[in-house]
């Protein structure tokens, strides 16, 4: 491709005439059957989960213990590891994003880790690090402390696989602050955190929130690693992706009705991200 | 550059399609008269059913026996949602009966092959200290079991209902142990690496699930007849089965001598087919 779009070469001629319309016409067509094509097959499952139930049986499964365990755990450990990824993630996007250190890349590339390793892998890496047996959970174990198969390893799941989504959304916001209002409020006598505090994560609100919205999305959604390290028993560690599997094998209304909730929350999600970041503050 | 976009793009679309046509033309094309017998086979049978595969492919060159294992429960499901494999292997009468209730199964075909119990296993150093059912009720005992919609869960919960109905044990007994259940899993496949990586206590699974390489890492402990349950495995052809003999003759050799050595050998009880 030619790197300098703006300088026409000479031997370019503007094609003119119907041949041109017919192709353009052509390939407006081609696109549109694709992308009619990609939504159909998008659109097509989902609406089918709320096709293959009936409203009544929809409400009846939603009052069953299992499920209502299963979402009242899922809200609650998604809400939790959301705010320790909050926590620990914000002051680590915010020095990647001002300060180069040798190490920043390495330090990049681990946050983003657990984006590109499959649950599986989280789920047994963990349960290696934190199991009765595992490199630190055997020292646990000699104060009597386990986490695997607790509701404490459904939420360290969710931490392992959910904080790059924060953590990248957060300094992406950060590097579109403009220096200018930061250097202003230093000038002005303003400690590093007041200007951290007061000028910059306020500017960068918008994103913070959408990060953390997306986070708790993919925490909501923990499949792979929850089941391998924090196992599956109703009410302690069945979240609602564990629940839809569980009842998969017996009772299919509770299971799509599960499914059909994770649908609404999700897309509620999505909605809330559109929104945040187009809100410019 | 004087390629119009267009053009370019609708070419590329037509080579991407064409590709795919091909690649499956071709992934297609096998030894003409090679059959693949699709079997779904439960879980609990891992073992056993990969060496009767083996075994059953080295005597018969024309035909590819393909093995699918998963939790009864996940096997039906998928048959009654449209996979269409040759043979079922259930580990419980229900989810066949489920299956013939559909008209999915021929039913002709359908009968018992193997009996099965249950027995309880510990990890080989055994740090809880476990040595009969009555430790499970210990507090601070990890229990792994099976959820109560699958057969391994289903006769878990039946054992403990004899003895809770036993006043040796009691109601008490089966509450404390439920109580120390950590996790409910879908397939007995995943209960064993739990407790070799010590991360479990105990475990209620069929006798046959602890395969000969399984002994180093745990001990079985045998749950007395009088509390213990007996399951029984059926098979059975699918009634759209384009591969009618073929599977006849499958299922003849896991019910033959050969096979039924096979399935003894990890434990389970062959059921000899009534002729």
């Amino acid at each position: 491709m030619d790197s300098t779009p703006f300088r026409q070469s000479p031997e370019v001629t503007r094609p003119e005439g119907g041949l041109a319309r017919v192709s353009r016409a052509g390939l407006a067509l081609l696109v549109a059957a694709l992308v009619a094509l990609f939504l159909l097959f998008v659109t097509l499952p989902v609406a089918s989960l709320f096709l293959r139930i009936s409203p009544e049986a929809f409400l009846r499964s939603l009052a069953e213990p299992v499920v209502l365990d299963a979402l009242s755990l899922s809200l609650a450990t998604a809400t939790v590891s959301t705010a320790i990824v909050v926590v620990f993630g914000t002051p680590l996007a915010l020095v990647n994003a001002r300060h180069d250190y040798p190490g920043r890349a390495i330090v990049d590339t681990l946050t983003d880790l657990p984006i590109v390793l499959p649950p599986a892998v989280a789920g047994i890496a963990l349960l290696m690090a934190f199991g009765r047996r595992g490199v630190v959970g055997q020292y646990l174990d000699q104060f009597g402390i386990s986490i695997a198969f607790t509701t404490v390893a459904v939420i360290l799941a969710q931490v392992f696989v959910a904080s790059p989504f924060y953590i990248r959304q957060a300094r992406a916001s950060f590097e579109a602050v403009d220096r200018i209002y930061e250097d202003a409020a230093r000038t002005l006598g303003a400690s590093p955190m007041k200007v951290a505090l007061r000028v910059t994560i306020p500017l960068a609100w918008g994103g913070l929130i959408s990060g953390a919205i997306l986070s708790f999305a993919r925490a909501l959604g923990e499949f792979g690693a929850t089941i391998m390290f924090a196992g599956n028993f109703q009410g302690r560690t069945q979240t609602m992706p564990l629940a839809i599997y569980t009842t998969m094998q017996g009772d299919l209304d509770a299971a799509i009705s599960l499914a059909i909730v994770l649908v609404v929350i999700s897309f509620a999600v999505i909605a809330a991200v559109k929104i945040m970041t187009r809100r410019r503050l | 550059m004087k390629a119009s976009t267009p053009a370019t793009l609708v070419a590329l679309t037509l080579m991407i399609i064409a590709g795919l046509l091909v690649a499956g033309c071709t992934t297609a094309q096998q030894a003409p008269e090679q059959t693949t017998l699709t079997v779904f086979t439960a879980a609990s049978l891992t073992g056993a059913f990969t060496d009767i595969g083996k075994a059953y492919e080295a005597e018969n060159g024309n035909v590819r026996i393909d093995l699918v294992f998963d939790g009864s429960q996940a096997l039906r499901t998928q048959i009654e949602q449209g996979a269409n494999p040759d043979i079922f292997v259930s580990a419980s009468t229900k989810h066949m009966k489920a299956l013939q209730d559909g008209g999915f199964m021929d039913d002709g075909t359908v009968a018992p092959f193997l009996g099965n119990s249950m027995a309880l296993i510990v990890p080989a150093d055994n740090l809880a200290n476990v040595t009969g059912l009555a430790d499970l009720a210990e507090p601070g005992t990890k229990i792994v079991i099976g959820t109560k919609d699958v057969p391994f869960g289903d006769y878990t919960r039946q054992v403990l209902d004899k003895m809770a109905a036993d006043p040796a044990y009691g109601p008490a007994y089966r509450d404390a142990v439920m109580e120390n259940v950590i996790s409910e899993e879908t397939a007995v496949s995943s209960v064993v690496p739990k407790l070799t990586l010590g991360e479990a206590d105990a475990a209620f699974v069929y006798k046959s699930d602890v395969s000969k390489d399984d002994l180093e890492k745990v001990t079985r402990i045998e749950v007395p007849a009088e509390y213990n349950v007996m399951a029984t495995y059926p098979l059975g052809i699918l009634a759209e089965s384009p591969h009618r003999a073929e599977a006849e003759s499958f299922i003849a050799f896991v019910r033959g001598p050969d096979g039924s050595a096979i399935l003894t050998e990890y434990g389970f009880d062959p059921i000899p087919a009534e002729s």
